[in-house]
């Protein structure tokens, strides 16, 4: 019974720290750069394309595809941050909604286009695969190997936008960027980079997503839910809002479904509903 | 004045009579409704393929007429749409038959509109059990989902397996399978120790599993829309050792879908299914089919599926027809024509049930294995001559 218990919690945080692997890009550009975007997904697929594409015709292993998701991922967000989002940045919530929305029936037309509606196979090195025994538990590899990454980009985020320069320009020009400007901060640049790194999380978050999510082109669309949950439960602003939220949320959901698998699936939205009505601006929201 | 007018209208009607009695003269026009973009493009792309595969191999013209499809996309399950192309192909287009129809709501959506202008409807895929009692002029050439999951409750029960766990997806047709099988299975003495349904949009069957997994069944038996879903439970049901625990997966055939097989990858292997179709099985007619589908359509729509196939099979049943009533296409003639009407699918032997319009078939226990390096269903057990039993 024990066992259980930290069985379907290990599960629950594994679940977590997926979620906040897909959604954490999010909370760079909209919980940061306070951009409604939508789009989100269409970065993440990008990453998902490029590692299947590595793999599959390329045979470059698995982890070495990661930083060229986020990479790739990152450059997509470059040029059309310049091109395209940076004209956005004054308008209201609804038309940046609006664009982004678009922006992801183009990317899911595309993607159609030129990979096919199918699914892309998805094959993990066996080192990565099947159950590790710690203590008489049974746990999946996989699923530690996300808790660690996420661990490890948890931290990396917080120094890099607490502790660096970059990371001050950055909150300083979300906070006013006429100020900003005038210490000499080119808001400009700080943005299209602060961007950059919101896609090239997005593009990491779906190539270590894509072995439980599946890659196909309606990825955008049908996981944005999940993306948007995380980062409203969590709040804007900060990177441990929404860790805390996407731990809390894939605890809550694995245990549900687990003990009482008739109402499983309705819990994770019942939890959301109760946690924004307890805190509307987000677990670590700023007031504004 | 008035009558003047009213004496050209009449005119110009008499005028535009053997023009459009003319256009139909010379062509059987076939509106076929299905999804051809979106998340359900694969099932219009399929049909329309396994239709061209046919039309390549026999010809497009049949008892003297050019056969012309005419293809419209409902973009998914949306049934005012597919009704309103319905009504366009059927008043605007005059088509003679309407095929395709991949899911359920647009069919019966389509059903009263074909009772009254009395054409004929040939499903290539729709599996819900009732579509085809909504109307006398709807007939079936694939399958339907209690007709696939009775013979695997009654294979599982015939090979010793006593112990079940359910889990479907939450929705109407995994509910179908999940009740027809528990049905057959219960009544052959079988036990359901357990059943779970779990959410259509679920990126995490890890609680599901671990359930399972403690319940100790002897086998499982799934449902689940293919694509990501299977592969996620796949993965799962490996990744947690409940193969190796020596519980059997056993589910309806379109999880291991031939089209997205290659993609579910190494997780699939070994695992048991129930189905009509197999594009591995061993026929002349399979072979025929498959290479008329390769020489039709490319490499561009991927592996050929039961779609297709009921795709190709749907054209049979419209070009028998025309040859039967020599090109002058009648609803009420074409149906009596369909009735009884037997054939060699790709599939193996088939008949359109007389009394039902639903298709009779055998129904193959496969086993997913690697043939020349790829993954393929190996039929190694059928059931010969399954009528729907939810009828």
């Amino acid at each position: 019974m024990i066992g259980n218990v930290v069985g379907v919690l290990f599960d629950g945080i594994a679940y977590g720290a997926l979620l906040f692997i897909i959604a954490v890009g999010l909370s760079v550009t909209l919980g940061l750069m306070n951009f409604v975007n939508l789009a989100h997904g269409a970065f993440a697929m990008v990453g998902g394309y490029v590692c299947v594409v590595l793999m599959s015709n390329a045979g470059v292993p698995f982890l070495a595809t990661l930083p060229v998701a986020f990479v790739v991922a990152a450059i997509v967000g470059l040029v059309l941050e310049r091109t395209l989002y940076r004209w956005l940045y004054e308008a209201s919530p609804l038309d940046q909604v609006l664009f982004s929305i678009g922006l992801v029936y183009m990317s899911i037309a595309g993607a159609t286009y030129v990979f096919g509606s199918t699914q892309q196979p998805v094959s993990l090195p066996s080192y990565l695969r099947g159950q590790v025994h710690v203590l008489g538990l049974d746990l999946g590899v996989y699923r530690l190997f996300l808790i660690v990454v996420v661990a490890l980009l948890t931290l990396a985020l917080q120094v890099l936008l607490v502790r660096t320069r970059f990371g001050s320009q950055v909150r300083a020009s979300v906070d006013n960027a006429t100020a900003a400007a005038g210490l000499g901060i080119n808001v400009s640049r700080v943005f299209a980079l602060t961007f950059a790194l919101g896609s090239g999380l997005a593009g990491l978050g779906g190539g270590l997503g894509i072995d439980v999510l599946g890659l196909d082109p309606t990825f955008p669309l049908k996981y944005m839910v999940y993306f948007l949950l995380v980062v409203a439960v969590g709040g804007s602003g900060t990177i441990k809002g929404p860790l805390v939220a996407a731990l809390i949320l894939g605890v809550f959901d694995v245990a549900g479904k687990y003990y009482v698998p008739q109402i499983g699936g309705f819990i994770i939205y019942a939890l959301m509903v109760a946690l924004l009505i307890a805190f509307p601006a987000g677990l670590y929201g700023r007031r504004t | 004045m008035t009558k003047l007018i009213s004496r050209l209208l009449v005119l110009g009607a008499l005028a535009a009579l053997p023009f459009g009695a003319f256009g139909q003269d010379n062509t059987i026009k076939v509106g076929v409704i299905a999804a051809f973009s979106g998340p359900f493009a694969a099932y219009g792309e399929q049909i329309e393929a396994g239709m061209k595969a046919y039309m390549k191999q026999h010809g497009d013209t049949v008892a003297g007429k050019k056969v012309e499809l005419i293809t419209r996309d409902t973009k998914g399950p949306a049934p005012e749409v597919a009704k309103r192309l319905a009504q366009e192909l059927i008043t605007r287009d005059h088509v003679q038959f309407l095929s395709g129809f991949g899911l359920t709501p647009n069919a019966l959506a389509v059903a009263p509109l074909v009772s009254e202008a009395k054409v004929p409807m040939v499903i290539s895929n729709a599996a819900t059990s009732i579509i085809t009692t909504k109307s006398p002029y709807i007939t079936r050439v694939s399958m339907t989902i209690p007709q696939i999951a009775e013979p695997l409750a009654q294979w599982a029960l015939k090979n010793g397996i006593r112990q079940v766990y359910t889990a479907v997806a939450d929705y109407g047709p995994g509910i179908d399978a999940e009740t027809q099988f528990t049905k057959t299975f219960k009544a052959g003495g079988g036990e359901i120790v357990g059943s779970v349904r779990t959410p259509l949009q679920n990126p995490d069957f890890s609680a599901a599993i671990q359930r399972i997994k403690d319940a100790k069944p002897q086998a499982v038996f799934v449902f689940l829309p293919a694509g990501e879903q299977g592969i996620a439970f796949m993965k799962g049901f490996n990744e947690r050792g409940l193969a190796a625990a020596g519980i059997k997966l056993i589910a309806t055939g379109d999880i291991t879908d031939d089209h997205v097989l290659q993609a579910m990858g190494d997780p699939t292997l070994g695992m048991i299914t129930a189905f009509h179709y197999s594009s591995s099985h061993k026929s002349p007619e399979n072979e025929a089919f498959l290479k008329a589908y390769e020489a039709a359509n490319g490499s561009k729509v991927g592996d050929p599926n039961f779609m297709a196939a009921a795709g190709y099979d749907s054209m049979h049943v419209i070009y028998e027809v025309a040859k039967k009533l020599n090109g002058k296409i009648d609803g009420d003639a074409a149906m009596a024509a369909i009735k009884g009407m037997k054939w060699m699918s790709p599939r193996g032997p088939v008949e359109i049930d007389p009394q039902t319009r639903d298709i009779d078939q055998t129904v193959y226990i496969r086993k997913v294995e690697k043939v020349n390096g790829r993954l393929a269903n190996v039929e190694f057990d059928k059931i010969e001559n399954v009528k729907d039993p939810g009828k």
